[in-house]
């Protein structure tokens, strides 16, 4: 008997299993064998139907172009926001440098800005990680399109492509728990976190 | 107890622009002598190799995380009872239970404010 594989998905794969499977029952089919033959024809048309829709959206364009575009255009954000930062703390550090030539009320008033401006800079690294976040998920995304784009690329009969080697780094408690900022919906505060440090005293 | 700010104290971040920020608000707080690394690898190589007195470290680090090199610190013999403060965005109770199960000396959550970074610091030199 010919071997053929229904996981491999492609509809007449399907229906040539499944007579195969139904030519081998003695006798003529029972009304439950035809609705079921029925149903999965109808099933391999619907897998038919979808593979022409994925090929229809021109799936290899979200590889080719979007993603990578998508990508740098994030990249440049943070670098932008980056220099935006530094320069903000240059006219600081110059700030700072011009304290011990104003009068001692408003040196204090200057020094006390100048630490609101450093704690407000501190977006940039949450930004950053925000849109390193972002950047993962659009790199798993990548890898699912082309997943998927290779299976219907490469033929039915054609066995699934293997995973591309990847070099193998093992995974600390540090790695495994670096999830980057939360939403602050979900964030616990420093009030929070200092009940939690108490609570091990 | 007077604090000691002429220590060396090791400032781990991966962001530059967050070195420079713990750097200008450490400046503010008299503490002079501050270097600076970019991963827990690195800080540790400095940390073996110098004589320091606190370390302030991020935890999202590539290769080395920051828990990861906490753990390291508290297995080193000269260097495990070095106090050390988490400064992270990491901000789940899960976090904060596995630093201090390692031995962190305290955490602060970014963003954060200079008062916070104060406390902290003063807390555990004081304790230390």
């Amino acid at each position: 008997m010919h071997d053929v594989n229904p996981s491999q998905g492609h509809p007449d794969a399907i229906e040539q299993a499944v007579r195969q499977v139904l030519g081998s029952l003695a006798g003529d089919m029972t009304m439950t064998e035809a609705t079921l033959l029925s149903e999965l024809e109808a099933l391999g048309r619907e897998v038919q139907r979808a593979k022409t829709e994925i090929a229809a959206l021109r799936v290899d364009d979200i590889n080719a172009s979007h993603i990578p575009r998508a990508t740098d255009e994030l990249d440049a954000v943070v670098e932008h926001t980056a220099n935006a930062t530094n320069e903000i703390l240059d006219v600081c550090e110059g700030l700072e440098a011009m304290q011990s030539r104003v009068p001692a009320s408003e040196s204090e008033k200057l020094g006390a800005a100048v630490t609101r401006i450093y704690e407000a800079c501190s977006f940039q690294d949450i930004t950053g990680q925000r849109i390193s976040k972002v950047v993962s998920a659009l790199k798993a995304i990548e890898g699912r399109v082309a997943a998927v784009t290779a299976r219907f690329s490469s033929g039915a009969d054609a066995p699934p492509r293997p995973e591309e080697a990847v070099p193998v780094t093992p995974v600390t408690e540090g790695r495994a728990l670096a999830n980057g900022p939360q939403l602050p919906a979900s964030a616990s505060s420093q009030q929070e976190i200092d009940k939690l440090l108490a609570s091990f005293d | 107890m007077a604090m000691d700010k002429s220590m060396n104290v090791l400032i781990v971040d991966d962001y530059k622009t967050m070195l420079r920020i713990i750097r200008n608000l450490l400046k503010q707080l008299e503490f002079d002598n501050v270097e600076e690394a970019t991963d827990g690898a690195e800080a540790l190589a400095k940390l073996r190799a110098g004589n320091f007195g606190l370390v302030i470290s991020d935890w999202n680090m590539e290769p080395m995380t920051g828990l990861d090199l906490l753990k390291e610190v508290r297995a080193d013999a000269r260097l495990k009872h070095l106090p050390f403060i988490m400064i992270t965005a990491e901000s789940k109770t899960e976090n904060v239970v596995a630093a201090k199960q390692a031995g962190v000396s305290n955490y602060i959550v970014k963003p954060f404010n200079a008062e916070t970074l104060r406390e902290k610091i003063e807390k555990v030199l004081v304790h230390a």
